[in-house]
C-alpha cells in the first residue's frame, strides 16, 4: 500500500496542548535537574508544581464540552477528559506537597527522579484519560506503569521496596499481558483497534461472537488487574506496604482516576452491545472485591496495608457503579450508573490522598509511621490532625454526612434502580462490617494513650493542605451536588450513548 | 497450507506457555521476565495473523508498539532484579517473602 | 506456493555448509595428540585459580540495559526510512513526516544525555 491510498490528515495538535506541554516541561526539567547541586531539589520541585498548575491552565483553556478527535481519531478530547485531567494534576500537586518533607529527609527518594517520574506518570495517566484507540491506551497505561515500577524501586537500599517493585513489574506485565490478548482477539473478531469503530462494527453485527466473548474475558482480566479488584488484587497490599510512603500516596490515588477513564472508554464508549458479558463479570469482581477487602482489612496491623485492602473495597464499590448501567438492554439509568462511579472514584482519590498524607506527615527522617499503634493517642499529641484524620476515615466508613456516604448512597441508588437488592443488600452489609477497622483507627486516637507523646510538628503548607483535604470530606459531604452535577454533565457530554 | 487458526493456536500455546511459567517458576527471577517477553511476543503473532488475514495494516503498527514498550519493561525489570540482588544477595523467587499479610 | 521458498531452502544449506566446513576440516586433518599440560586451562604462566563461568560485574547489565532500550526504538525508524521518498514527495506530510521523526530522535536524545551526564556510561 502507498501513502496516495493510505489518505494522510495532518494531525490537529490542540486537544492534545496540554500533554505536549507537560512532555517538553518534564524534558526540561530532566535537564534541569542534571545541573542542580541542591540536596533538596527545590527548584525542581518549584518547576514541576508549576508544570502541572501550567497543565491546569492549558486544559482549562482548551475546555468546551465538545467531544473533538484528532490523530486520526487516536486521541478524543471530551469534557470527561478535561475533568479528569484537573483532578488529576490537583491530586499531583497535593502528593507533591504531601511527599515533600518526606523525600527531602531521605536522600535516595529525594532526587530529581521522583519529580520527572513523577511527571512522566502523569503524562501516562493523560494519554490514558484520553486515549480512543487500544494502541493509545495501551501507550498511556504503560508509560504509567513503568514510571512507578522505577519509583517504587527508587529506594535502592530497601529490600522490601525492591520486593515490592518486582512483584509489582511481574504481575503488572502479566496485566498488561491479559489486555494485549484481549485486545488482539477483539481486533480479530471485529477487525478495528478504534474504540468508536469497533462499537459500531458490534452494532452491526458483523463479529464474531465466541472470539469477542473470549477476548473481552481476557481485556477485562487484564482492567481488573490495573484497577486492583479481587481475583487480581494480588499487587496492591504488597505495593502498598512495601514501595516508601510517598510513592504509595501517588499509586493509590491518581492512577484511580485514569483506570476509571479507560474501563469507561473501552467498555461503555466501545463494547456496550456485550454489556451484558461485561457487566456479569464486573458484578462478580465487585461483590468479591467488596467482601474480601473489608474482612482482610480488619486483620492488618499495617495503618498502609489496611489502607491497601479499603482500597480494594472501594474499587470494588465503584465497579458496582459500572456494572448496572444497562438493565435489560435498557439504557435509562446509564447515566446514574456512570456518574456515580465517577462520582465514588474522585470522593476515593481525595480520601485515600488524605490519609496517606497523614502517614507521610506522621514519618520523621528515619522513622516511618506505618503500624496503627503508631496512631494512638493521636489526639493528645495534636488535636487537631487528630480531627483531620477522624473525618477522612468517617467519610471513607461511609458515616451519614460525610461525602463518602453520598458516594456510597449514589452507587447503592443505581444499584437499587437496576432491581438487583440483593446486591445493594450485600454491599452495606460489608461497607458495615468495613467501618468497623475504619473506627478502630479513630478509637486508637482518642481513647489510648500515646507511646511516644511528644507533639506532632508539620510544614505550614502542610498543615494547610491536610486541613483542606479533611475539611473538604466534611464540606462536600454537606454540598454534594456540584460534584455530582459535573460528574453527570462529564458523562453525559461524553459517551457516545447519549451523543 | 496454513490458516489462520494454525497462527491463533501457535499464539495461545506460547501465552499459555509465558502465564504458566509465571506461576509455576519457583527458581529464577530471570526465568520470570523471559516468560513476559514470551506472553508479548505471543500477543504478537496474533497481531501479525490477524493484520494478515484481514488486510489491515493497524495490527502491525501495534506490533512495533508492543515489541519497543517490552523492551522498555525487560530494562526496567533488568533494573530491578539488579537492585533487588544488591540487597537481597539472590534472585529466587522463593525468597521474595517480605511482605505477606 | 512453497516453491518460492526454494531459493532460501538452499541459500539456509550453502550457509550450514560454508560455517560447518572449516571446522569439520580442522577437526580431520589437524593431528590430535593430548597429554595433561595441552588440556589444562591456559592462564598466562600459573595455575588457574577461577572457574571460567563467574558471574557477570553488575555493570554489564546497566550497559545490556541502556543497548536493549537504544537498539529498539530504532525500529520505529525502519517503517519510515522505507517510505522516506514518498514523504518528502507528498506536499501535505512534507516537513510534518520529516519533523516527526526528528522530534522522537530528540526524545531520545534527552535520553541520552542524561544517561550520560548521569554517569551510566562510565565504566568506573
Amino acid at each position: 500500500m502507498t501513502l496516495a491510498e493510505m489518505p494522510f490528515i495532518l494531525p490537529d495538535l490542540r486537544p492534545a496542548s496540554a500533554e505536549l506541554f507537560v512532555l517538553a516541561m518534564a524534558c526540561l526539567i530532566l535537564f534541569v535537574d542534571l545541573f542542580v547541586k541542591d540536596t533538596r531539589r527545590t527548584a525542581v520541585f518549584a518547576l514541576t508544581q508549576l508544570t502541572l498548575v501550567g497543565a491546569a491552565v492549558v486544559t482549562w483553556a482548551g475546555t468546551s464540552g465538545e467531544v473533538v478527535y484528532t490523530f486520526s481519531n487516536m486521541y478524543v478530547h471530551d469534557f470527561l477528559a478535561d475533568m479528569l485531567k484537573q483532578l488529576l494534576y490537583l491530586t499531583d500537586i497535593i502528593v507533591l506537597f504531601y511527599a515533600r518533607a518526606y523525600v527531602v529527609d531521605r536522600p535516595l527518594l529525594g532526587r530529581g527522579e521522583f519529580y520527572t517520574l513523577t511527571l512522566f506518570a502523569t503524562l501516562g495517566m493523560m494519554v490514558m484519560i484520553s486515549a480512543n484507540h487500544f494502541i493509545t491506551i495501551f501507550l498511556g497505561v504503560e508509560l504509567l506503569s513503568l514510571s512507578l515500577y522505577a519509583m517504587v524501586a527508587l529506594n535502592r537500599d530497601s529490600a522490601t521496596a525492591a520486593e515490592a517493585a518486582m512483584k509489582y513489574l511481574v504481575l503488572g506485565a502479566l496485566a498488561s499481558g491479559l489486555m494485549l490478548y484481549g485486545m488482539s482477539m477483539i481486533y480479530g473478531a471485529v477487525g478495528s483497534l478504534e474504540i468508536g469503530e469497533v462499537a459500531e462494527r458490534l452494532q452491526a453485527g458483523v463479529a464474531n461472537h465466541s472470539i469477542l466473548v473470549l477476548g473481552l474475558v481476557f481485556l477485562v482480566a487484564g482492567l481488573a488487574f490495573k484497577l486492583g479488584v479481587v481475583p487480581f488484587h494480588m499487587w496492591i497490599p504488597d505495593v502498598y506496604h512495601g514501595a516508601p510512603t510517598a510513592v504509595g500516596l501517588f499509586i493509590g490515588t491518581a492512577p484511580k482516576l485514569a483506570a476509571f477513564a479507560i474501563v469507561l472508554r473501552i467498555l461503555a464508549n466501545g463494547l456496550l452491545t456485550l454489556s451484558y458479558d461485561w457487566q456479569m463479570m464486573l458484578l462478580i469482581m465487585a461483590v468479591l472485591s467488596i467482601v474480601l477487602g473489608n474482612v482482610a482489612a480488619i486483620a492488618q496491623h499495617n495503618f498502609k496495608r489496611m489502607l491497601a485492602y479499603s482500597a480494594i473495597a472501594h474499587m470494588g464499590f465503584m465497579l458496582l457503579g459500572l456494572a448496572v448501567g444497562v438493565v435489560g438492554g435498557d439504557a435509562r439509568f446509564t447515566l446514574n450508573a456512570y456518574s456515580s462511579a465517577l462520582f465514588y472514584v474522585v470522593i476515593y482519590v481525595l480520601s485515600s490522598a488524605g490519609a496517606f498524607g497523614m502517614i507521610l506527615l506522621m514519618a520523621r527522617a528515619g522513622f516511618e509511621a506505618e503500624d496503627l499503634d503508631d496512631y494512638k493517642g493521636l489526639n493528645r499529641r495534636n488535636p487537631w490532625f487528630a480531627a483531620m484524620l477522624m473525618m477522612l476515615m468517617l467519610s471513607m466508613a461511609g458515616i451519614p454526612f460525610f461525602v463518602g456516604f453520598f458516594a456510597k448512597f449514589a452507587v447503592l441508588q443505581a444499584v437499587v434502580a437496576s432491581g438487583q437488592i440483593w446486591l445493594a443488600v450485600v454491599a452495606v452489609i460489608f461497607s458495615l462490617i468495613g467501618a468497623f477497622y475504619y473506627l478502630r483507627v479513630v478509637k486508637l486516637m482518642y481513647f489510648d494513650a500515646p507511646a511516644d507523646p511528644t507533639p506532632i510538628q508539620a510544614p505550614l503548607e502542610v498543615k494547610a493542605l491536610i486541613s483542606a483535604n479533611g475539611l473538604a470530606v466534611a464540606l462536600l459531604g454537606l454540598f454534594p451536588d456540584t460534584l455530582m452535577w459535573f460528574c453527570l454533565l462529564a458523562i453525559r457530554l461524553s459517551l457516545s450513548v447519549f451523543a | 497450507m496454513l490458516t489462520l487458526s494454525h497462527y491463533l493456536i501457535l499464539a495461545a500455546i506460547l501465552f499459555a506457555i509465558g502465564v504458566v511459567g509465571i506461576f509455576l517458576n519457583r527458581k529464577n527471577l530471570i526465568v520470570l521476565l523471559m516468560s513476559i517477553e514470551l506472553m508479548l511476543l505471543a500477543v504478537n503473532t496474533n497481531f501479525i495473523a490477524f493484520s494478515r488475514f484481514m488486510n489491515d495494516v493497524d495490527g502491525q503498527v501495534f506490533v512495533f508498539f508492543i515489541l519497543v514498550v517490552a523492551a522498555a519493561e525487560a530494562a526496567i525489570g533488568l533494573a530491578v532484579l539488579v537492585v533487588l540482588f544488591r540487597n537481597l544477595k539472590t534472585i529466587h523467587v522463593d525468597d521474595l517473602d517480605r511482605l505477606n499479610g | 506456493m512453497l516453491e518460492n521458498y526454494f531459493p532460501v531452502l538452499i541459500f539456509i544449506l550453502v550457509g550450514a555448509v560454508v560455517g560447518a566446513l572449516p571446522l569439520i576440516l580442522g577437526w580431520v586433518v589437524s593431528p590430535s595428540r593430548p597429554d595433561s599440560e595441552k588440556l589444562s586451562p591456559y592462564e598466562c604462566g600459573f595455575e588457574a585459580f577461577e572457574d571460567a563461568r563467574m558471574k557477570f560485574d553488575v555493570r554489564y547489565y546497566l550497559i545490556a540495559i541502556l543497548f536493549i532500550l537504544f537498539d529498539l526504538e530504532i525500529a520505529f525508524l525502519f517503517p519510515w526510512a522505507t517510505i522516506f521518498k514518498e514523504i518528502v514527495s507528498t506536499d501535505t506530510i512534507k516537513w510534518f513526516g520529516f519533523a516527526e521523526m526528528m522530534v522522537f530522535i530528540a526524545i531520545l536524545v534527552v535520553g541520552f544525555v542524561y544517561a550520560w551526564v548521569k554517569g551510566a556510561l562510565d565504566w568506573e
